[in-house]
């Protein structure tokens, strides 16, 4: 192989002048967990309102979830984030629309809102699952305590089915951080992207990429344990493995 | 605004958009699917009847690529294949490895890691009783394996296969970034060139999600037809 390693890049200015390729890779790094963090938030908030209308024995809100559930879970997140990012500002009024294109940091907040919105079409599926799976005596409970329908579920199904749901939310976790590098397509500077710059910049292909898989195991890794150790804190006796 | 929506735009992209995106997504879906499949196939045998250091070999693959994001395995792929045909054929230079062989490869070996976990799901879902037998009967692994569990797990797990394959024809629009002319890379060639962003991702978007929610709907249907009853 005629191809030159030389593994002391990381070190090296990058020609940014902004400091070393390694802190190139660590800001994408911090752009990656900034846009993981608020897409999971997202995603949590709507996709546990989405399952709970989801597990509703209305067939309206079976209707509204469904449909929303469908929409985001078969059209590629790559062609989500171009309509939130170059679609959605047309469609818009005139004057949102600009303000949309004017903000600061839009492919931030685009990506971040859409990726959250993907994952939350997955994220309540689960708990939907989550609550189908709970005993029927636990609503029941639940209104023979004389609490109202959004009291059960505050108190008693959600509590209990996030429980249940907690080692798949780890995989949506994980989902979430890879799915950030497809934000790299509109133009956010997160791992993947600073990755291919520095491989551009240097023409150290391999050392490159050695180093984004290596901290992307690395963030594998400590979402799996974090998890787990919120799995652990949470543990009702009684309901031992799950 | 809708007002100056120009359908006539999409219209006129129609047969560049379906005869070269769409046909180069389908043939990649199709060829992946089978690829993987394949290969995931040997990588759940590898798991569960291969020796001790095969099967750490084989769970380790499949760990890994789950752990990585497809558009990284994309990059890497691209410019790691070129060095390794050299390698292979010892050519004085890295070899020429056209866009769709480097994506093939690539979607190959990250679908290999998913279908192999269904694959093993699945053979470890048949009741031991199933090899038992078939070794009662004079068969040896290998055959009891061909002839008798792995058409079983075929059949039991043909829907969650193909929701993975739907996944899989999603995900090839993130060839994108290799330039290629996939169905979005078409689209989007076409919304640059005439300046027409707000059409070809609106008609894109409906094409991926016609397709898939059809596909999906279809397999729905399938999974309590081929449901085997015990």
């Amino acid at each position: 192989m005629n191809y030159h390693w030389n593994w002391g890049i990381y070190w090296e200015a990058s020609p940014e002048g902004t400091g070393s390729y390694a802190d190139m890779l660590w800001s994408g790094l911090l752009v990656t967990l900034e846009v993981s963090a608020i897409a999971w938030v997202i995603a949590l908030l709507i996709g546990a309102a989405m399952g709970v209308v989801r597990s509703l024995p209305s067939p309206w809100a079976k209707r509204i979830s469904g449909t929303y559930i469908e929409l985001l879970r078969n059209i590629p997140l790559l062609v989500q984030l171009f309509l939130w990012y170059f679609v959605m500002p047309e469609l818009v009024p005139d004057a949102w629309g600009d303000w949309l294109k004017q903000m600061p940091d839009a492919p931030f907040w685009n990506s971040a809102v859409g990726l959250g919105l993907f994952m939350s079409a997955r994220v309540a599926v689960q708990v939907s699952t989550g609550i189908a799976a709970l005993p029927r005596g636990q609503q029941a409970a639940g209104t023979a305590l004389g609490f109202t329908l959004p009291q059960t579920y505050w108190y008693v199904l959600l509590p209990m089915a996030f429980r249940v749901i907690l080692p798949p939310l780890t995989s949506e976790l994980i989902n979430t951080i890879k799915n950030s590098s497809v934000a790299l397509t509109i133009g956010l500077a997160e791992l993947t992207a600073r990755t291919r710059a520095m491989q551009e910049f240097s023409f150290q292909v391999f050392e490159a990429f050695t180093a984004a898989t290596v901290i992307y195991l690395l963030l594998n890794l400590a979402a799996t344990w974090a998890m787990r150790l919120l799995e652990r804190r949470l543990r009702l006796p009684g309901y031992g493995a799950g | 605004m809708f007002s100056d929506f120009d359908f006539d735009a999409i219209l006129r992209a129609l047969p560049y958009l379906f005869r070269d995106g769409m046909s180069f997504t389908i043939t990649l879906t199709l060829l992946s699917a089978l690829g993987g499949l394949l290969l995931g196939t040997l990588i759940a045998l590898a798991r569960i009847g291969g020796g001790k250091l095969l099967a750490m070999v084989a769970a380790g693959y499949v760990n890994f690529m789950r752990a990585l994001p497809l558009v990284l395995v994309i990059f890497w792929f691209y410019f790691l294949v070129p060095y390794l045909g050299q390698w292979l054929t010892g050519a004085p230079r890295p070899i020429k490895v056209g866009g769709f062989s480097s994506a093939l490869l690539t979607f190959v070996m990250f679908e290999a890691a998913y279908f192999s976990e269904i694959m093993r799901g699945g053979i470890q879902s048949v009741a031991r009783g199933q090899s038992s037998a078939a070794l009662a009967l004079g068969m040896t692994g290998g055959q009891s394996m061909r002839y008798i569990i792995l058409p079983q797990v075929l059949r039991t797990m043909l829907p969650v296969l193909l929701t993975q394959t739907i996944v899989l024809f999603q995900d090839t629009s993130l060839v994108y970034v290799l330039s290629l002319t996939d169905f979005l890379g078409a689209a989007s060639k076409i919304a640059q060139r005439d300046g027409r962003l707000v059409e070809m991702y609106c008609f894109a978007a409906l094409v991926y999600f016609l397709i898939c929610f059809l596909a999906s709907q279809a397999v729905r249907r399938l999974q309590t037809r081929v449901a085997i009853i015990r």
